[in-house]
């Protein structure tokens, strides 16, 4: 697999993106906002899992922007539940093909089967279900939309939002500075479930994102991926930058571009020389009450946590063991 | 009698997950609640010996095992589980979902009472909580009934006219741990019985369906409406299955069942195993000369208003029987349903309830026998309160 950094992305629309399918698979007339960066991830997330597949999606924004009887913007077999299971659904999804096919009653190969939620759907409310689900070992991808916070409610805060944003639950007051918990590390807890692929991604690194959700269906097992999704309703930022702060995110180290196979973590997009934070949080109305102290402690955060990153990729130990099939006890 | 079938001995648990192999369901997801375990446990071994071919997904809870068992049912696959109580309680937004959906999963719920206070005993507490999510209820009285319709649900729910999920009530305990005496069917007569299931939709790639879209105000009364209309007159089909079924093993099934009504003045109605007890009430009662029959409830949802008008004919006093209570309301849930499809009649026996059984309160006949008598003073006097909780101590 290719590695797309930084500056090979910037010119994917001069020579590569002929190379990427033509075909779409979440079509135009969705009712998402202007600017919604999770509808782009959507779509070209759906590319690059192609045609054989299903999808089991969770209640939350992007659900309710394009499946609204009698239209659907999806071309996939698609599949809403609820709100905190969407993970359990997949699992049965997953369990029902392998014994459709294991009694010869599916033809064709067998469909990857996809899960997709918000952050609300994933690091909240149905966090067991994911759990149980990635501890099961089935063979799904698992697609975190993050917007960082619970928008389709009305920007309340989930326990993805950072530190410091402003939301409707979490707003700035006398005695607060708005969100004041750190991000939940989903990733971390992923890799904890001894996943074989788990990676960050975003629509703003287009090659990045696409070749990290055909690595993950590849992967026999469960897969996750963390796809940072710019919200300008939310963030209350200009609808033209969606694009631009996912690249600062990025760029500032406020979210990394990394994936972990088998317990390997590795840096995807290197960032030579990171920016400051500040080139991320000013453009985004839901920071703009912070302070110097509170920005010079994100600054620091994040560079902590970055750090802490670089040393987890230059480790040569893996996160869990990986024992080759043929070594593992044989049955009977 | 046409078809092979054997008489063994056997935990009722362990008979219902026979029956569900016999039905070959192909997918189930479960967790373990007691007293649902004997069942789960007992198919988990049938798959680990390859005696079954399903896949058995060991989920998480009881939320994860419906919403799995939805999965399931969307690829194609004849999907069961089994659950209880507080199980029962933490699947329940999702059991709406299913009906919704029409996907015919299978269920046994072995019930047991609500916490709190925790209590694992039985009574109906956990399914009339979920009386309205939209699904087939049936109440079995005994290990063979409960064996019947592990096969039967499969063909009711599975019908594409039908197309809804399917509960089967067995008592938790005292009916789902009895060793008892089974008629069994063999596999070619089951298979000749219930064919395998083909959807008309599924998740399928080929044909790519959007499951499970939001409703607008504008539709969501008429989807309801439909659903509505699907339970109602999925009656018909289940009386055609219990009908199919009788023909082949002589075993004949009606939504209510009469048991020495003839002549009878005063009706008793029950549901589930008490019903067992109420029948030796009745022959007691018969036997000293009091003129008392028994009603058996089987069919719950979609609830059959005529049959139990038609049951009860000219009696003139019908004693309800309750094991759930609706706390702070008009009656119990049966009890409210039995008086509600009897108000608009010109004619109507007077109606007295009773709640009993509660958290697994030991039902000898004698109580059957104290409350028709208290009913029968009641009557004569007129009503004193809504309903009754009957043998409370202190």
């Amino acid at each position: 697999m290719e590695k797309f950094g930084v500056a090979q992305s910037q010119k994917f629309d001069t020579y590569a993106s002929r190379l990427l399918p033509r075909e779409e698979y979440f079509t135009s007339g969705h009712r998402s906002c202007q600017g919604c960066g999770e509808a782009l991830a959507v779509r070209w997330v759906c590319k690059a899992i192609g045609k054989d597949a299903i999808i089991a999606h969770a209640t939350g924004c992007m659900e309710i922007v394009s499946s609204g009887w009698p239209q659907s913007a999806w071309m996939h077999p698609w599949i809403h539940v609820a709100f905190e299971n969407t993970a359990a659904v997949a699992s049965g999804v997953e369990s029902g093909l392998k014994i459709l096919a294991r009694k010869g009653k599916l033809k064709g190969p067998m469909p990857k089967v996809v899960a997709m939620g918000g952050d609300g759907a994933t690091t909240d409310i149905g966090l067991q279900a994911l759990s149980g689900a990635m501890e099961r070992g089935h063979n799904f991808t698992y697609i975190c939309w993050d917007n960082e916070a619970y928008m389709n409610t009305g920007i309340q805060r989930s326990s993805s939002t950072p530190y410091g944003a402003m939301t409707t639950t979490t707003p700035p007051g006398k005695m607060s500075i708005g969100q004041h918990t750190q991000k939940k590390n989903m990733m971390a807890i992923a890799v904890a479930h001894k996943v074989p692929y788990v990676a960050t991604a975003s629509p703003s690194y287009l090659f990045d994102l696409y070749f990290k959700v055909r690595k993950a269906i590849e992967t026999p097992g469960p897969a996750y991926i963390h796809v940072l999704s710019v919200c300008p309703t939310g963030w209350r930022s200009a609808t033209d930058l969606s694009v631009r702060l996912g690249r600062l995110a990025v760029e500032t180290g406020v979210f990394p571009l990394y994936e972990v196979v088998d317990g390997k973590y590795r840096m995807t997009v290197e960032v030579p020389k990171l920016r400051p934070v500040k080139d991320y949080l000013k453009p985004q109305g839901r920071f703009r009450h912070l302070r110097e102290k509170e920005l010079n402690f994100i600054q620091r955060y994040t560079l902590a946590q970055y750090e802490l990153l670089l040393k987890k990729c230059e480790s040569p130990y893996p996160e869990f063991p990986t024992v080759p099939l043929d070594e593992e006890p044989q049955e009977g | 009698m046409a078809v092979k079938a054997h008489r063994v001995g056997m935990e009722v648990s362990i008979a219902v997950s026979h029956a569900v192999q016999l039905a070959r369901a192909e997918a189930i997801a479960a967790y373990p609640i007691t007293p649902q375990t004997h069942i789960v446990e007992h198919l988990s071994s049938l798959v680990a010996n390859g005696d079954l071919e399903a896949e058995f997904v060991n989920v998480e809870s009881e939320h994860s095992a419906m919403s799995a068992c939805i999965g399931m049912s969307a690829t194609g696959a004849r999907t069961y589980t089994a659950t209880s109580s507080q199980g029962l309680a933490l699947m329940n937004e999702i059991l709406f979902i299913a009906s919704a959906m029409r996907l015919p999963v299978v269920m046994t719920v072995a019930n047991r009472a609500l916490s709190g206070p925790l209590s694992i005993w039985n009574d109906h507490g956990d399914i009339m909580a979920a009386r309205d999510i939209g699904w087939i209820q049936i109440f079995v009285e005994n290990g063979q009934e409960a064996f019947d319709h592990s096969i039967m649900a499969f063909k009711i729910a599975e019908h594409y006219k039908v197309l809804l999920p399917t509960i089967i009530n067995l008592d938790g305990f005292i009916l789902s741990h009895v060793v008892e005496a089974m008629e069994f069917l063999d596999q070619e007569t089951v298979d000749s019985f219930l064919p395998a299931y083909h959807p008309r939709f599924s998740l399928d790639p080929k044909h790519p369906v959007t499951m499970g879209a939001f409703a607008m105000p504008e539709v969501y009364t008429e989807v309801k409406m439909s659903h509505q209309m699907a339970l109602v007159n999925s009656y018909e089909r289940i009386q055609k299955v219990w009908d199919e079924f009788g023909d082949l093993t002589g075993r004949r099934y009606k939504p209510v069942e009469s048991y020495r009504t003839k002549g009878a003045k005063v009706l008793l109605l029950t549901m589930g195993c008490l019903s067992e007890v109420a029948e030796e009430a009745v022959d007691q009662m018969r036997d000293a000369g009091l003129a008392v029959g028994l009603l058996k409830l089987r069919l719950w949802r979609p609830f059959p208003f005529e049959a139990l008008r038609a049951a009860v004919g000219g009696t003139e006093l019908l004693v309800v029987i309750d094991r759930a209570l609706s706390l702070g309301g008009a009656a119990g849930p049966v009890l409210a349903e039995v008086r509600s499809a009897f108000y608009p009649m010109a004619s109507r026996p007077q109606i007295v309830g009773y709640v009993i059984g509660l958290g697994g309160r030991d039902i000898p006949p004698e109580t059957f026998k104290e409350v028709v008598a208290q009913a029968q003073a009641e009557a004569q006097q007129g009503p004193t309160a809504e309903y009754h909780i009957f043998g409370v101590r202190g």
